[in-house]
């Protein structure tokens, strides 16, 4: 009785660097997860996690919510929309490879796709209905995959996000595989996701306030000054690689898309807020 | 293709607050490109907005304007289903328009 | 600056904008907003000589002929630390009666003049924009209201540059 009691303890802990003889347990790293978040920033309402870096400053919050106004990734949007019902040489539409014609379904992504065995997110999704209709695959960084992206996104605004790993030991490792990415260490600059974003949320790196990681996707795709445009996950997960002075993967490497299931995954709950402004 | 101006006018008793959102790089011409060549300068000169055909506002900009530059300002005798127009001409020459209806 | 020219400018202003309801604008869509020549004035086209100037001083009296003093009724909303240089929101409001004119200057920037508005009559004496800002610099509201420049001030630090830094 009292070795499970601290076997739970153990597991529910925030022991984030735990050797990899535990048994994975998503819903157990879920709750630790948001706990520690919840803990460290007890004023933060949990919904407002998806705000990254205008949650933890006031300064910042003004601005954001001054560009919110109107926002910058407006005309992203409306290209998105534009994007999804133009017909392909075959007549089909982007629309039609996604379940409800792409309308309120990104918080389900990514998903570990059985069939194919690996992680599919929504980029990679958009990319695959490209090929599969004989049409040119779209950059995974911005611009059109931005734009479709963005629109997904909007239509599932305040959805929660709801990524599931289905009872097949591949999904389990690809959840795994991702976050051992999340908590290793790269770069010149030797840190991990987690240095920054786990233990440094709200806090400086030089000149940027840090985002927690809790929420970190939901605002997907983003326009960030930093860039005046758009972004997609693929150009923020290989941007921040060489940020660390690492050698960035390509975009959508099996890596970075497990990455995006494990942190996807553990902000079960959060609602959708893309697409997001950020600095 | 689909015009790179957006508005919002909303009618408020007396008064009209009008936003606008303009695709436009704003390029200052200080910036250089991947290659390092300097990328000139290419930005909005004037926005000129008019209510039932009449001049309400005008904008003059330098290239220190945010890239897809935004504008708010208001004026008084506007109501609901009046025409507004905003145009723009940049430093090249090019123009685009939009009319709309305040709402 | 005081003396005739500047009275002449600001009369000449006064009869453009008179004028504006006049001219059959309307039919010109498209076309650069100058004034026809008989209203022309050199300070109601496009401010070319304005924007290069690369002071504050230098600046207010290219575009106006004179020098703004300090006003409480000149609200000046910015900043403290900006989020990031290329996107800084500022807005500028004024209690003043008669507003003309409204410009926002940033003399740290390469040139100092950022924006200027023409506020029309019937048009509100307030104007919100977004401005890129190369560095750490003052920002200063300059609002012309009766014929006389008023102004604010306020520092915007900024710590990631607005011009591709």
């Amino acid at each position: 009785m009292t070795g499970l009691a601290m076997a739970a303890a153990l597991i529910a802990a925030p022991s984030f660097a735990a050797p990899a003889a535990d048994a994975p347990d998503p819903a157990a790293d879920l709750k630790a997860f948001q706990k520690y978040f919840k803990d460290k920033f007890p004023k933060v309402k949990f919904e407002d996690f998806v705000n990254g870096p205008y949650s933890m400053d006031e300064g910042l919050y003004r601005q954001w919510k001054e560009k919110e106004e109107f926002p910058p990734y407006e005309f992203a949007l409306d290209l998105g929309k534009e994007l999804m019902a133009k017909p392909f040489k075959n007549g089909k539409t982007l629309a039609d490879c996604f379940p409800n014609k792409g309308i309120g379904v990104r918080q389900d992504y990514p998903y570990f796709d059985t069939q194919q065995g690996q992680v599919v997110t929504l980029e990679l999704a958009v990319n695959q209905c490209l090929e599969a209709n004989g049409e040119q695959p779209f950059s995974y960084v911005k611009d059109e995959m931005a734009a479709v992206t963005a629109y997904m996104a909007f239509t599932s605004r305040g959805k929660p996000f709801d990524v599931r790993i289905p009872d097949d030991p591949r999904a389990l490792a690809a959840y795994e595989n991702g976050k051992r990415y999340f908590y290793t260490r790269r770069g010149q600059l030797n840190f991990s996701c987690a240095t920054c974003h786990v233990q440094s949320p709200g806090e400086r790196i030089r000149a940027e306030v840090l985002a927690p990681a809790l929420g970190i996707l939901n605002a997907m795709p983003i326009y960030r000054s930093e860039w005046s445009g758009m972004g997609t996950t693929s150009r923020r997960f290989t941007s921040c690689n060489s940020q660390v002075r690492g050698v960035p993967l390509k975009p959508q490497d099996e890596d970075y898309r497990d990455l995006e299931y494990y942190l996807s995954y553990v902000s079960n709950g959060l609602p959708i807020s893309g697409p997001g402004a950020r600095p | 293709m689909a015009s790179s101006i957006r508005v919002r006018a909303t009618a408020n008793g007396d008064t009209t607050e009008v936003q606008a959102l303009i695709q436009h790089p704003m390029d200052s011409g200080f910036v250089k490109n991947a290659k390092g060549e300097l990328i000139p300068p290419h930005f909005i000169q004037q926005v000129a907005i008019e209510h039932a055909g009449k001049p309400v506002f005008v904008a003059d900009w330098g290239p220190a304007v945010s890239k897809d530059p935004y504008l708010k300002f208001a004026f008084k005798g506007g109501k609901a289903g009046d025409e507004l127009k905003v145009s723009w001409t940049d430093n090249k020459g090019a123009t685009d328009q939009l009319t709309t209806k305040i709402q | 600056m005081n003396g005739s020219s500047s009275d002449r400018a600001a009369l000449s202003r006064r009869v453009v904008l008179q004028g504006i309801a006049a001219i059959a604008v309307a039919g010109v869509a498209g076309l650069r907003f100058d004034i026809t020549t008989a209203f022309a004035a050199a300070n109601d086209a496009y401010p070319e000589d304005a924007f290069k100037q690369k002071t504050e001083a230098d600046a207010i009296k290219a575009l106006y002929g004179r020098t703004a003093q300090a006003s409480d009724k000149v609200k000046l909303d910015a900043p403290e630390i900006a989020e990031n240089g290329a996107v800084v929101p500022v807005s500028v409001s004024s209690s003043l009666p008669d507003v003309t004119s409204i410009a926002i200057l940033v003399p740290a920037n390469p040139n100092t003049l950022a924006a200027a508005y023409r506020i029309l009559p019937g048009t509100a004496a307030m104007v919100a924009n977004r401005l890129k800002m190369a560095k750490t610099s003052n920002v200063i509201a300059v609002v012309e209201a009766g014929g006389k420049l008023y102004s604010a001030t306020k520092e915007v630090k900024v710590t990631v540059g607005g011009c591709g830094g």
